[in-house]
């Protein structure tokens, strides 16, 4: 089974970009497994059971929802091998700027648009740094000229990763990626493979339920800014 | 990239300026830039790196990536010739025209019915099919199939797009705007770029504007005039799609020719007369392929002229309007 890796903000884009993807692969439906990894809801999966796609959603609630992907990642792999697939694809939103649900060795394919404004690709972190394939969508609204200045910020924090712009609607640009996706790793399994990145640390007191504001009550890893005299 | 190593940092930022990128990328402001970048990262304090998870090694590492890939100038896909399509097949499995070859400088103007496959064709062009997308088309550069390295390398990068579904999203004015583009593209005289850039726009969109206007508050003519003056002289890719401009309420024929002009190949989707018969020739696309390819005839060409005035027409009309006036019977006058 191959496996491939979707991450991007909330609203990029990534379920069109990935059922686009299917429909130009041209599998049977049922040799495609998806599993969504949200937070508190979603209504994504009927997109894929209109298609006939068989999808697993998990939702991490108050869990950091990296830590909850690298959790359960191998169990959905497990999932997805029992169910013979040939292949699977995960998607994840990024949400706190430092997350990279990627694996070493699996394609890890970023999802971003063009509506984010030109630097924002500086400003994401590791979820694109680490990419291998880098898929622009909505960049038919916006001017040609936005589209390079976006692809050449992409480039100045990864500067190895393939850009495809894409349309989620039409599936313009998705035949680029589903060459990148033809050659990914075939797997047996997850054993041994390991992320690419740490997952951001959070072990403090608000991570098992704190509510209350004040110095006294924080404990674990917290960070503190360094505000200048007044 | 031994130049990373052993040359100070402050001589690498004066001769690459993009590289101060790189190090407000990774919130990186305080190094001594007297020093080698090694020398520096010494000295430095390493929770922000560690932040980033890096740590001094990778960021030589990454540094070195970074120059080999913006040092050499932009990421263009180099100059083109030609381009072929090999012929491949409609929706319903019928073939089409066997080949097709255009060069530099060519107009091509494309017409067909809405949904006949106008994007297709379009999108087997940006990923520079071999026979592996849905039409079977493939697309040779300058007379021959390229590698697949070469495919992977420059797919994406072939079409800039123009269409009226384009706005401006940024808040910028006229002139950031077309700076920043052209620092984007590591132009070597950003402010005579950005001059030409702007007169250009200025005269396709007959409606004057200013540096200082923010380009989200131009009209619909001065958005698309500035769009293209702005692929004419600083996009990267030598394909331009133009897909519908016709009521943009440019000079639309001005616009296409200065495109060409540019050392591009300009492909037109258009169900505009005036448009459609500029260029060279058309190709038809019925059903999913390329049903005719036609040279635009003498014939055809002699009518461009009375297009032209009807064209004019419509355009007094139209200002007229505008203007407030009250239009009167003699409006075909100059055309017979």
């Amino acid at each position: 089974m191959r496996l491939v890796t979707v991450a991007g903000p909330p609203s990029s884009g990534k379920t069109s970009v990935i059922l686009k993807l299917i429909e130009v692969l041209g599998m049977p439906v049922s040799e495609i497994g998806v599993v969504k990894f949200d937070c508190l809801t979603s209504f994504d999966h009927l997109r894929y059971e209109t298609m006939g796609i068989r999808i697993e959603t998990g939702f991490s609630g108050r869990v950091c929802p990296d830590h909850y992907f690298v959790g359960n990642i191998e169990a959905a792999v497990e999932w997805g091998l029992k169910s013979g697939f040939r292949l699977m694809v995960t998607e994840s939103a990024g949400l706190c700027n430092r997350c990279s649900p990627y694996l070493k060795g699996i394609l890890a394919v970023c999802v971003i648009d063009n509506l984010s404004g030109v630097n924002t690709p500086r400003k994401i972190g590791p979820m694109l740094k680490l990419a291998d394939v880098v898929v622009v969508t909505k960049g038919d609204i916006v001017s040609q000229a936005e589209r390079e200045v976006f692809a050449y910020n992409i480039r100045q924090v990864n500067t190895s990763a393939a850009i495809i712009f894409m349309n989620g609607i039409t599936g313009q640009g998705a035949t680029m990626l589903e060459k990148h996706v033809r050659s990914a790793r075939e797997i047996e399994g997850l054993r041994d493979v390991r992320l690419r990145f740490t997952t951001p640390a959070a072990v403090c007191s608000y991570c098992t339920g704190e509510m209350r504001i004040g110095e006294e009550y924080q404990m674990g890893t917290l960070k503190k800014m360094e505000f200048k005299q007044p | 990239m031994e130049m990373a190593v052993t040359m100070p940092l402050r001589a690498i930022l004066e001769e690459y300026p993009v590289c101060r990128d790189f190090f407000l990328n990774l919130r990186i402001a305080d190094l001594d830039w007297e020093l080698t970048l090694l020398q520096a990262l010494e000295t430095a304090n390493p929770d922000v790196f560690n932040e980033f998870g890096l740590d001094k090694g990778m960021i030589l590492r990454d540094f070195c990536r970074f120059l080999e890939t913006f040092a050499g100038g932009t990421e263009g896909v180099g100059e083109i010739r030609s381009l072929t399509i090999i012929g491949g097949h409609g929706k319903t499995g019928e073939s089409e025209i066997p080949e097709l070859t255009v060069s530099v400088g060519d107009i091509i103007s494309i017409v067909g019915p809405t949904g006949s496959g106008k994007s297709r064709l379009l999108a087997d062009i940006e990923c520079l099919a071999d026979g592996d997308t849905p039409t079977g088309r493939k697309i040779l550069v300058d007379g021959r199939t390229l590698t697949d390295d070469e495919r992977f390398d420059r797919a994406g990068r072939m079409v800039a797009q123009l269409s009226q579904n384009m706005n401006f999203v940024m808040d910028l004015t006229v002139r950031e705007f077309l700076e920043m583009h052209a620092v984007s593209r590591q132009s070597s005289d950003v402010e005579k770029t950005v001059s030409q850039c702007f007169e250009c726009a200025t005269h396709l969109a007959g409606e004057r504007f200013t540096r200082d206007t923010k380009v989200t508050q131009l009209s619909g003519g001065q958005s698309r005039a500035l769009m293209i003056a702005d692929t004419a002289y600083m996009s990267c890719s030598p394909i331009v799609l133009i897909d519908e401009i016709e009521n943009a309420g440019i000079d639309r024929r001005r616009a296409v020719e200065l495109l060409a002009k540019k050392e591009k190949i300009v492909f037109l989707a258009t169900h505009d007369p005036l448009l459609a018969l500029s260029a060279q020739k058309r190709i038809v696309i019925k059903n999913g392929g390329i049903s005719r390819v036609i040279e635009t005839s003498g014939d055809e060409r002699e009518c461009l002229g009375t297009i032209e005035k009807l064209d004019a027409i419509l355009h007094r009309l139209r200002h007229s309007l505008r203007d407030g006036q009250v239009i009167g019977k003699n409006i075909m006058e100059g055309i017979e």
